[in-house]
């Protein structure tokens, strides 16, 4: 068995090596709370004069907004305010423009279109929660019907609906340049032509919701300082504290967020699909507010795990070696980005499984469809293309006459092996799982199988090479047809990093990019006063452009400006000084 | 609406509230109470973390209506403990890690109470059959049903 590399000099200076608890039961710190029930979860708080919020959804999958009338829910028993888009101070924002990453291209609350059945379009604050239900039937919202896409390709194609009009083309644009996310290694061409046995195969997931406990909310309430205290579900706190800062525009300061304690996540916490608006209505009515799904709205309109669809090609001789794989691979955000665009560059970085083949690409695409949002959940991005991977992997075995164990064995990474991500493999351990697994399963491995070793045989010759490798610009942006390019260049054996083109490739790019969540300043204190509600800001004019204008191939039409962000060509400095995460800019962590 | 008077003894203590017609005992406890042990899951009747025992009976707080416990016994999971001292159902769910996030622990514990309360000596069967109308969504259900068996073998388990 191969041994592990421990890293002890990593922080050798802060470690006192006193871990020692493996193996040892040790008591949990909130398991008290929890079997008395004094743990308080975010919606276990009690609040005099609390309001209640519920939203109303779109009955359509994609629709324009002709009109909406509020007047007669505004003179509802019980209910003390109702909120448009016109009223939140920043209605357009990406999740992770917390680190600066894509563009804003979701609403709190929709304006002139929505784009997936649940979509929220008015919300209604009353004192109890059945006199908010009961207004929201008398909200009447005119819509025109416009024609719906729910398939990752057929959004892809040329004259399909524009789902989000952020993204024109119905796809995630990656680093302004790209439609999807590239993987370049050898030549896979070269690779399937020389190979035994040439397969590709077809997988489809579904989407899945996490069916939390607890559903998704928070409460909102105005403290005596001026500043909100926001109890709250959320799975990552500091996330949600600067996402509802930049849409409710404050500073992060002036918020007090309280949690941690989940009652399940799964991933689907972290959307902050409830606390914007929730602290919206606090600082309105000056009221605390409580904007909790329910069970309907949490399964229906909380956001899944993203399907996905996932083509393997796969390069095969008659012993069993892989030499080339190809994946193309489309993940449904559905109708806005949320975390999609980063569960595509997970898969780029998982793929092609943890096996060494000499010629390997890959083209993941973050396809938008009139479908409820996707986010993250659990490996998302990763375990749905790993059952692909390795169904194939049972597929390429019965192709070979082999052992499916032992076929694994065969192309398991050892250690040294030159990844297609141009990254020596380290710490590798699928022969010793494969063996491990046999054994317990009494599954008989032949004798070279049982002495392979992931230490034995990695990173000679090829293995450790970075192969010449071809280049194209399939699905560049900005110039059509290019989806199904021709080589373009060969990037000559050993070349670790791109240089990057000077080139602009993508007119406008910088428009629309996600304005940069704020950073504390730390005034001083500021006198007690209640706090002014938002200054009104005008809806942005209807930017719909019906579907059937579309020309073919759909030509980028850069999005209608939004109020301009300033731009901003490197990451942002953060205040602690640490260049932030970098492995979607590309740039290293300091 | 017209308000109705209702009065019940909660763990113990006789309290009294005024309720919508229509309320539903989990929001009378919540929010009336201030009773936050049951939790809110589905309003449906499906998931159990809102399960309080009405007589010593396990009932759906989220399908009770409020005036219908006038005169009544609740018991929730605020109230298992004697003061300090746990109920040997909660130091077994602790003993054998039986709650992930928690939030149906309040209502499993109340099942399982219920259950050692007729059935002192459960079959496994008889524990998976007794929590078989709440979810644990971490899907934590064999460490519960391991920490229900050895709490129904631990003296005082029957003080209900």
């Amino acid at each position: 068995m191969a041994t592990m590399e421990m890293r002890k000099d990593l922080f050798a200076d802060e470690r006192d090596d006193n871990l020692n608890v493996i193996g040892k039961g040790v008591q949990r710190q909130d398991m008290p709370g929890h079997v008395t029930a004094r743990t308080r979860f975010f919606d276990d708080h009690a609040f005099d004069g609390m309001l209640h919020l519920k939203v109303v959804r779109s009955p359509h999958h994609h629709a324009r907004i002709r009109s909406i009338d509020i007047s007669a829910a505004e003179r509802a028993p019980g209910v003390r305010r109702v909120l448009r888009g016109a009223d939140v101070p920043v209605n357009k924002n990406t999740l992770l423009s917390l680190i600066n990453f894509g563009k804003d291209d979701e609403p709190s609350l929709a304006v002139s279109k929505v784009s997936y059945k649940g979509e929220p379009v008015v919300a209604i604050l009353a004192d109890s929660e059945a006199q908010a239900q009961a207004a929201c039937k008398l909200v009447r919202i005119d819509y025109d019907l416009l024609p719906a896409v729910f398939d990752v390709e057929e959004t892809l194609k040329a004259g399909a609906p524009v789902v989000n009009e952020t993204y024109p083309g119905n796809y995630f644009e990656y680093h302004e340049r790209f439609d999807h996310q590239k993987l370049r290694f050898g030549d896979v061409e070269r690779g399937f032509s020389g190979a035994d046995i040439v397969m590709e195969h077809r997988y489809q997931m579904s989407p899945i919701e996490h069916a939390p406990t607890e559903t998704n909310g928070s409460i909102a309430a105005p403290e005596q300082n001026g500043r909100y205290v926001v109890h709250s579900c959320a799975q990552g706190l500091f996330f949600a504290l600067g996402t509802t800062a930049k849409i409710v525009n404050v500073e992060s300061n002036q918020l007090h967020f309280i949690g941690g304690t989940v009652g399940g996540g799964f991933g689907g916490k972290v959307d902050t699909l409830t606390e914007p608006l929730a602290v919206l209505g606090a600082m309105l009515t000056g009221r605390p507010v409580r904007f909790v799904l329910d069970r309907e709205e949490e399964m229906l309109y909380g956001s899944p795990r993203g399907a996905e669809r996932i083509y393997i090609k796969d390069g095969l001789m008659r012993d069993g070696r892989i030499v080339a794989r190809h994946i193309r691979s489309y993940f449904d955000a559905g109708a806005y980005t949320r975390l999609s665009s980063y569960a595509a560059i997970k898969c780029t970085a998982h793929v092609p499984g943890p096996y060494w083949i000499p010629n390997v690409t890959s083209d993941i695409y973050v396809a938008y469809t009139n479908r409820c949002p996707s986010t993250a959940m659990r490996g998302f991005g990763v375990t749905a293309v790993d059952f692909a991977l390795e169904v194939q992997m049972d597929r390429l075995a019965e192709a070979a006459n082999m052992d499916p164990m032992e076929l694994r064995i065969l192309n398991a990474y050892r250690d040294g092996d030159m990844k297609p991500h141009r990254r020596a493999a380290k710490n590798t351990a699928l022969v010793e799982c494969v063996q491990v697994a046999a054994e317990k399963a009494n599954w008989p491995l032949s004798e070279q199988a049982k002495r392979a070793s992931s230490l034995i045989g990695g990173g000679v010759g090829e293995r450790a090479q970075i192969p010449a490798t071809q280049l194209d610009a399939r699905g560049q942006i900005g110039r059509p047809d290019t989806r199904s390019g021709p080589v373009t260049q060969v990037l000559p054996a050993g070349t670790s990093r791109i240089a990057p083109s000077k080139q602009p490739v993508m007119e406008g790019a910088r428009d629309g990019r996600a304005a940069p969540t704020q950073v504390p300043r730390y005034e001083p204190p500021r006198p007690a006063a209640p706090p002014a509600p938002p200054p009104y800001q005008p809806a942005p004019p209807p930017s719909y452009q019906p579907a059937g204008s579309h020309p073919a191939p759909p030509a980028y039409q850069p999005p209608p400006a939004p109020p301009a962000p300033p731009p901003s060509a490197a990451p942002a400095q953060t205040q602690h000084g640490a260049v932030r995460f970098s492995s979607v800019f590309g740039t290293r962590r300091r | 609406m017209a308000k109705l008077p209702v009065q019940f003894r909660l763990n113990g203590s006789d309290r009294a509230t005024f309720v919508d017609p229509a309320s539903n005992l989990l929001d009378t406890l919540r929010r009336g109470l201030g009773d936050f042990g049951p939790k809110y899951g589905c309003g449906q009747g499906t998931c159990g973390v809102c399960t309080v025992l009405v007589d010593g009976e396990p009932q759906l707080a989220c399908l009770t209506l409020a005036v219908s416990c006038e005169g009544r016994q609740i018991e929730t999971t605020s109230g298992m403990a004697d003061g300090p001292n746990l109920h040997p159902l909660q130091g077994a769910f602790m003993d054998h890690f039986a709650a992930q996030c928690g939030f149906c622990t309040p209502g499993m514990l109340t099942a399982a109470r219920a259950l050692l309360a007729k059935n002192p000596q459960p079959s496994r069967d008889e524990v998976v059959e007794a929590i078989s109308g709440n979810i644990c969504r971490c899907t934590g259900y064999e460490p519960i049903i391991a920490a229900i068996l050895a709490a129904a073998n631990a003296p005082g388990a029957r003080r209900a």
